[in-house]
C-alpha cells in the first residue's frame, strides 16, 4: 500500500504556498485540525495526515515494535515528507506530535524547515526537579479509563467509517467515531506517547520554532511550555487565552493567527 | 397490576377522588424538583470547563457541597488524573468535534476519597449565532456495571493469557520437536558413512532411502580397507526400528569392521557377528537378529581380474549387471539369520568381474515395495531381475540412479528403508571415448 493511503493523507489549500504539514496527537486523527483548517488553507498549502493505527490509516500496517518509540510516528512523517517530496516544510505537531517533529527534523532535516509546538511536553513524568504533572500510576489509570472506553470501539464498524472518511454517515452508528482506535493500538500509542522522556531531543531543535501554549491546560502547564521554550533558543513562546489542551478546537481563531503571525515572522 | 406503592390507577377501576390525587401529584413534580432530585446527576459548564450548576443528586452522591462546586470546581477537577487525561485526549475533543458524545465511561472523586464509577454524556448548548455557550453534562451511576465490564475485561484479560501460554507451549514443543528430530538424523548418518572412500580401480555408488524421516532406519552399509590391497563392504537390515533397531545396527557395523580388520574372510565376519549378536540379545532373552551380505573386493589392477567373495546370512541375493547385458543373482543358500542361534550356517558365493561388471547389494525395501493398482502384490526378485536385464550393461552409478528412479516410482508402495551399494570395475578405458568403447 502506498504512503497516502497508509497515511490517509490529504492535501489541501494553495498549491503555490508554503506547506503546512499538521500532525495530530495522541487520542483523535486529522480532524483534531478541522476548525483551523478552513483558515490555513486560503494562505498555505495544507498537508493533513493520520498516525499508522489512528483514524483513517492503514491498519494492517500497524505494527507493536515500530510504534512503541516516537521514532517509528516520525518514521510516519519522514515517509509522508518523502511521498510528497515536502522542502523546507512547517511541521505543526499538536501535544505528542510536537515532539514527534523535533525527531523528524533531526531525521530528515532537508524536509522540516520550522516547527510549531502545539501545547507540546517532552516528559509528562516528573522527574526530580522537572514537573511534567503526572506518576507512572495516573498513566495506568489513563490506560483503564481506554479499557473501560472498550465499547466504544467496534471493529466491526471501524473499517466502513475508516474506509469512507468522506461519508461519515455511515459511521454515525458509533457516537465517538472521530477517536475510535483499536484498544490495542490506543493502549500502546498512550503509553508511547506519556511514558517517553524526550528532554534531551529539544537541544538539537535548530529550526525556527513556535511554542503554543494554552493558559489552563491539565495536560501541559505553563511551566512545561517555559521549559520547552527555555530549552530550544530559536524559540517563540506564545500564551494563547484558551482552556484545555486543544485550542485548535477551543480557540481555533486564536490558534490559526498565532501559527500565521509566526509564519509571517519568518519571511 | 400491582396497585401498592401510589402508582396511579387507571381510569374506570378505581374511584374519582383517588385518580385526582395522581393527577395533583403528578403537577407537583415541578421541572425544578425533577432537575435536582432526578435519578441522575446533572451538571452544566461553561465552555472552559467551570461548573456553573449542578443537581443535588449529583452533589449527594459526591458527598460535595454546592458552595464548594458551583462557580469554583471545574468538571475535570471532579475526575481521577487518569480521567483528566482521558478527558483531555477523547472526550474534550470529541465533544468539541461532534458537539455531544454518549456513554462515556469516567470515575468521579468523592469528597471522602473513594471513586464512583460514572457514564457520562454531555451536549453543547450553542447561542443563536452557532457559538458554544455551554456544556450540559448527565451523570449515571455505573458501579454495577463498572463492576460486570470489569469482570468481562478479567476474563478476556486471562484468556489472553492462557492463549499466549498455550502458544509458547506449542512453540517450545515444536522447538523440541525440531532439536529432537535433528539429534535423531545426526544419529542416523552416524549409522552409515558419510561418504565412501575411493577404491582404486573400483568405481562404488550407494543411495539410501529413508522411509520415515523421523524415526531411525533399520537399513546399514559401509566400505574400507583391510590387508592386503582388499576391501571389505557389507549392506544389510536389522530387524525394528527406532532407538534399539539403531544400537542393534551400531553393534553391527563395529563388529564386522572388527572383525575383518582381524580376519578378512567374509563367513568368518559374519560368524564372528553371529557370535556376539546372539550373546548380547537372543542370549538374554532379548531376540534381536539382522540380514547382512558381507563382501571382499579385490581389484585385479590392470592385469589381473577383480575378484569378488561374499557371504550372507538371510539376505536377499546380490546382483550382477554383466558387461555383456545380462543380469543374474548371486544365490548363497543356507545363510540363516544372523543372531539368532548360535553357530548359524552362512551361505557363500565368489565372482568375477570383468570390466563393465556391478554388482549391486541391496535391502528387502526395493523387493518387498508394494504395486499394483492395490498395493497388494509385492515388487519381487523376478520384477527386480527382469528390470536389472534391462539396464545392464550399467556402471555403478548408472545402476543405482536407474534403481534410485524405481524407487521413486513405487510412490508410497515403499514403506520400508533401502539401502543400495553399487561396485563394478570400470569399461575397459579408450582414448576415443564411450562409444567406441564397447568395441574392444
Amino acid at each position: 500500500m502506498d504512503i497516502r493511503s497508509r497515511n490517509n493523507v490529504n492535501v489541501i489549500g494553495r498549491d503555490d504556498a508554503p506547506v503546512l504539514l499538521m500532525a495530530h496527537g495522541f487520542g483523535c486523527d486529522q480532524n483534531m485540525w478541522r476548525l483551523v483548517v478552513p483558515v490555513l488553507a486560503e494562505r498555505y498549502r495544507v498537508v493533513l495526515f493520520d498516525y499508522v493505527g489512528s483514524g483513517g490509516s492503514d491498519l494492517a500496517a500497524w505494527n507493536e515494535e515500530r510504534y512503541s518509540s516516537l521514532q517509528g510516528y516520525a518514521a510516519d512523517v519522514v515517509d509522508v515528507c518523502q511521498e510528497l517530496d515536502l522542502r523546507q516544510a512547517v511541521f505543526v505537531g499538536h501535544s505528542v506530535s510536537a515532539m514527534v517533529g523535533v525527531l523528524a527534523a533531526q531525521a530528515a532535516p532537508e524536509r522540516i524547515g520550522a516547527l510549531v509546538m502545539v501545547t507540546p511536553s517532552p516528559c509528562y513524568i516528573d522527574d526530580e526537579d522537572y514537573r511534567g504533572g503526572f506518576s507512572t500510576e495516573d498513566i495506568e489509570e489513563l490506560l483503564g479509563s481506554l479499557e473501560a472506553n472498550y465499547l466504544g470501539w467496534s471493529s466491526a464498524m471501524a473499517p466502513v467509517i475508516m474506509g469512507n472518511p468522506d461519508r461519515p454517515e455511515l459511521g454515525q452508528e458509533l457516537t465517538n467515531s472521530f477517536c475510535a482506535t483499536d484498544p490495542d493500538i490506543a493502549r500502546v500509542f498512550a503509553r508511547t506517547t506519556f511514558l517517553t522522556d524526550s528532554r534531551e531531543d529539544l537541544k538539537g531543535v535548530s529550526v525556527p520554532t513556535l511554542v503554543l501554549e494554552c493558559e489552563q491546560d491539565a495536560i501541559a502547564p505553563r511551566e512545561v511550555g517555559a521549559y520547552v521554550h527555555k530549552a530550544i533558543p530559536a524559540s517563540r513562546l506564545a500564551t494563547l487565552a484558551a482552556t484545555g489542551h486543544c485550542p485548535q478546537l477551543s480557540a481555533p481563531e486564536a490558534t490559526s493567527e498565532a501559527i500565521v503571525d509566526f509564519l509571517e515572522s519568518l519571511t | 397490576m400491582c396497585r401498592t406503592g401510589g402508582v396511579p390507577e387507571p381510569a374506570g377501576t378505581g374511584g374519582e377522588a383517588s385518580t385526582d390525587a395522581a393527577f395533583t401529584a403528578l403537577l407537583e413534580d415541578s421541572v425544578e424538583d425533577l432537575y435536582e432530585y432526578a435519578p441522575c446527576g446533572y451538571l452544566s459548564t461553561l465552555m472552559d470547563g467551570t461548573i456553573a450548576k449542578i443537581n443535588s443528586t449529583l452533589l449527594d452522591w459526591l458527598g460535595l457541597d454546592r458552595e464548594a462546586v458551583a462557580g469554583r470546581k471545574r468538571f475535570t477537577d471532579l475526575l481521577t488524573v487518569g480521567g483528566k487525561l482521558y478527558h483531555e485526549t477523547h472526550f474534550a475533543p470529541l465533544l468539541r468535534m461532534q458537539g455531544e458524545l454518549r456513554g462515556i465511561a469516567l470515575e468521579l472523586r468523592r469528597g471522602d476519597g473513594g471513586r464512583l464509577p460514572v457514564l457520562v454524556s454531555a451536549v453543547i448548548k450553542y447561542g443563536t449565532e452557532g457559538e458554544p455557550l455551554l456544556v450540559r453534562i448527565t451523570v449515571f451511576d455505573a458501579s454495577d456495571r463498572r463492576a460486570y465490564e470489569k469482570e468481562l475485561l478479567h476474563r478476556r484479560q486471562e484468556a489472553e493469557r492462557a492463549r499466549a501460554e498455550a502458544d509458547e507451549a506449542r512453540r517450545q514443543a515444536e522447538a523440541d520437536r525440531a532439536r529432537l528430530a535433528e539429534a535423531l538424523a545426526v544419529l542416523q548418518r552416524s549409522l552409515v558413512p558419510d561418504s565412501l572412500p575411493a577404491v582404486p580401480g573400483v568405481e562404488t555408488a550407494v543411495h539410501y532411502h529413508t522411509a520415515a524421516p523421523d524415526q531411525l532406519g533399520g537399513d546399514f552399509y559401509d566400505l574400507f580397507p583391510v590387508a592386503g590391497d582388499r576391501w571389505a563392504f557389507f549392506l544389510g537390515d536389522v530387524c525394528g526400528k527406532g532407538p534399539e533397531a539403531a544400537s542393534l545396527t551400531s553393534l553391527t557395523r563395529y563388529t564386522l569392521r572388527a572383525a575383518a580388520h582381524h580376519d578378512p574372510d567374509p563367513t568368518s565376519a559374519l560368524t564372528t557377528l553371529n557370535a556376539v549378536l546372539h550373546e548380547r540379545y537372543t542370549a538374554d532373552g532379548d531376540p534381536r537378529y539382522c540380514t547382512c551380505v558381507f563382501g571382499i573386493i579385490e581389484p585385479g589392477g590392470q592385469h589381473g581380474p577383480t575378484t569378488v567373495r561374499l557371504a550372507s546370512g538371510g539376505h536377499p541375493p546380490a546382483l550382477v549387471l554383466r558387461s555383456d547385458g545380462s543380469a543374474e543373482f548371486l544365490p548363497t543358500p543356507g545363510g540363516l539369520l544372523i543372531g539368532i542361534v548360535p553357530g548359524a550356517p552362512i551361505g557363500t558365493v565368489e565372482t568375477v568381474l570383468a570390466p563393465g561388471d556391478t554388482v549391486v547389494l541391496y535391502t528387502d525395501g526395493l523387493t518387498e515395495a508394494r504395486v499394483g493398482a492395490g498395493r497388494d502384490d509385492l515388487y519381487g526378485e523376478d520384477a527386480l531381475h527382469a528390470f536389472a536385464a534391462d539396464h545392464a550393461p550399467a556402471a555403478p552409478r548408472e545402476a543405482i540412479t536407474a534403481l534410485t528412479g524405481l524407487l521413486q516410482s513405487f510412490g508410497d508402495g515403499l514403506d520400508d528403508d533401502t539401502a543400495l551399494l553399487a561396485l563394478g570395475v570400470p569399461a575397459a578405458p579408450s582414448p576415443l571415448g564411450p562409444e567406441t568403447g564397447h568395441a574392444s
